[in-house]
């Protein structure tokens, strides 16, 4: 059965039926519903915990105790306040611990504004906090895929024991789509042989990231990155649009990658052979379908709702093939369909007339 | 022939890396000895700080768990939360819950969270190298306030049982130190009550312990001793701050 619900609110029926006990937020646009949704729901889950803690500071390291003490815990915030909590994401992936963080992006560096931007991709991606570690990130573009992976996240965060962030926005979380939870479970239970709850009945266990020893950091560091390659490996998401037949690969993700959709559609209409890649993991990038697709394609149609995060990946991939076109809308503007529509089919014309 | 005094079993064979005359010593051992004496080393779980308190963790054979400079009483919470029925101590020197961590310290004793805070207050920053901290003393010589520690400049020793006994969440708040063996004593009293409030569900409870920093004082340890009862305590009355009936 489907319920028209909030992008946030969804996230947050998801969490509940993924497992989740513990939420710690604390209020921010354009995510506050995700916040209000948990208020009201955690208090009915069994052994529910719902704070409203007086940070995004707070909530993290909240999390970050939940987690230690095995529950599966979520926290979620907007730009800013995820800048504040990449001290604890740090922390986490030291610690090695699972939490699920879900950032509703706003426009803009320091305060933006509460309108929906991709401008935290570089921030999400490429670890955050201090020190070697990264975290896979998810980046849904509907209100059922916003649902279908906070599962997904709890059980990567489980089965790699690392924080797994959601990438989301301002449209995302607050837009209405009817959603179904039907096949949301909790899946299955992962070993927790590392949680600390009284040492009753074996020896007692010590989580701590701090390693005086320079060999052992070093060696902790390297134990991070082995996890980094098998991530990289093991759990690279993307979805193709159109590829087979494609003159003109646009890459774009979560919001940007749904405007697209629509362009894509009307180019097709007008015969422009333009196709897609969505990344739905930022983080392990798909890095290897796009660098296929440069054998056989030359251009690359970058669409970001930033000045330009995600090109650094895509010509990353693309190893020095191909060519870049770029169009971004930062601040907050949420380009049309049509607009983008236009955009593309000019870089279109105008790289086939470069052909001739 | 009966044994009167010896190790505490939840204190493991290694050696404190403390400095001669450090109180971390003295409170280490005496939680050891209440962590023995109450039966806690199955359900006691030990959030360690950053700085010279942090390395328990290599002492106590106890669940125990590091957290970021400050945000003890915060994960404790997130703890406690999950494990009502367990013991959840922060370990926090005063930089941390004074400085850094005061708004995770202040609404978790707000928030009446059952834990039990170990709040070590020596005045100074010791792990960094002697710093001043929020509870440094008026005219006190630091590294970063080499002509002492001047009001005008960098405001007042912080009281922080003081401050959270007028928080509603508060239980048992009690200042103690660790400068002599009468004091001592009482420091131990102090700390099972704290349990006690926290197994009792009554509300969150603190211990602060002065406590001697004789290298960053730049003292002896008798010295530092005597100035916990000659300056400190003049500034941070000792004795129960707040206590309601457990």
């Amino acid at each position: 059965m489907k319920k028209l619900m909030s992008g946030n609110a969804a996230l947050g029926e998801a969490a509940v039926l993924a497992g989740c006990t513990c939420y710690f937020g604390y209020p921010i646009t354009p995510q506050n519903e995700l916040t209000e949704y948990m208020a009201k729901r955690m208090p009915e889950v069994e052994g529910g915990v719902f704070i409203q803690s007086e940070s995004e500071i707070a909530a993290i390291n909240m999390v970050l105790g939940a987690s230690v003490a095995g529950a599966r815990a979520m926290t979620s915030s907007s730009s800013p306040g995820i800048s504040l909590k990449q001290e604890g994401i740090s922390y986490l992936a030291a610690d090695e611990l699972p939490a699920v963080i879900v950032n509703m992006a706003r426009g803009g560096p320091g305060m933006g504004n509460i309108s929906p931007a991709q401008s935290d991709y570089l921030q999400a991606t490429r670890g955050g906090g201090h020190g070697d570690y990264r975290t896979i990130v998810l980046c849904p573009s509907s209100v059922q895929e916003l649902a279908d992976l906070v599962p997904v996240a709890f059980d990567l965060a489980d089965l790699y024991r690392n924080p797994v962030l959601i990438l989301g926005d301002g449209m995302l979380g607050q837009m209405m789509e009817p959603v179904s939870f039907d096949h949301i479970t909790k899946g299955k239970d992962f070993p927790k042989d590392y949680i600390l709850n009284g040492a009753k009945g074996r020896p007692s266990r010590m989580v701590r990231s701090l390693l005086f020893d320079t060999k052992e950091e070093e060696e902790h560091n390297w134990k991070l990155y082995r996890k980094v390659k098998r991530m990289e490996q093991n759990e690279v998401r993307y979805e193709t649009t159109l590829l087979d037949d494609a003159e003109m690969v646009v890459v774009a993700y979560g919001t940007s990658a749904r405007i697209a959709k629509g362009a894509i559609k009307r180019l097709r209409q007008e015969g422009l052979k333009v196709g897609l890649i969505r990344p739905i993991t930022a983080w392990p990038f798909p890095k290897e379908i796009i660098k296929e697709t440069a054998n056989r394609v030359e251009d690359f149609f970058v669409f970001e709702m930033s000045t330009g995060q995600l090109i650094e990946d895509v010509q990353l991939s693309l190893e020095g093939k191909g060519r870049i076109h770029f169009y971004g809308r930062p601040g907050g503007v949420i380009p049309t369909p049509i607009e983008l529509y236009r955009i593309i089919s000019r870089h279109y014309y105008q790289s086939k007339r470069g052909k001739a | 022939m009966k044994q009167v005094y010896g190790r505490p079993k939840c204190l493991k064979e290694a050696h404190f890396h403390y400095c001669p005359g450090c109180g971390h010593s003295i409170v280490n051992r005496l939680l050891a000895e209440v962590i023995d004496e109450m039966q806690l080393r199955d359900k006691i779980i030990c959030v360690a700080p950053a700085g010279c308190g942090m390395l328990l963790y290599n002492y106590f054979d106890i669940d125990t768990l590091e957290s970021a400079h400050g945000r003890g009483a915060a994960v404790s919470t997130g703890i406690k939360r999950v494990l009502p029925d367990n013991l959840v101590f922060s370990y926090q020197g005063d930089g941390d819950l004074a400085a850094i961590g005061t708004a995770e310290g202040f609404h978790a004793a707000n928030r009446g969270e059952l834990i039990s805070v170990i709040f070590v207050n020596n005045g100074v920053y010791g792990m960094t190298g002697g710093q001043m901290a929020p509870t440094t003393m008026i005219d006190q010589v630091t590294t970063t306030c080499p002509s002492g520690r001047n009001p005008a400049l960098a405001g007042h020793p912080v009281k922080v049982c003081e401050v959270f006994a007028v928080l509603g969440g508060t239980s048992y708040l009690e200042r103690v130190a660790v400068n002599k063996p009468s004091a001592v004593v009482k420091a131990k009293k102090a700390i099972v009550k704290a349990f006690q409030h926290q197994m009792n569900k009554t509300g969150f409870s603190l211990v602060e312990v002065l406590s001697p920093c004789p290298t960053n004082w730049k003292m002896t340890p008798i010295q530092s001793c005597k100035w916990i009862d000659e300056v400190m305590v003049k500034e941070f009355p000792l004795g129960v701050i707040k206590e309601v009936k457990c």
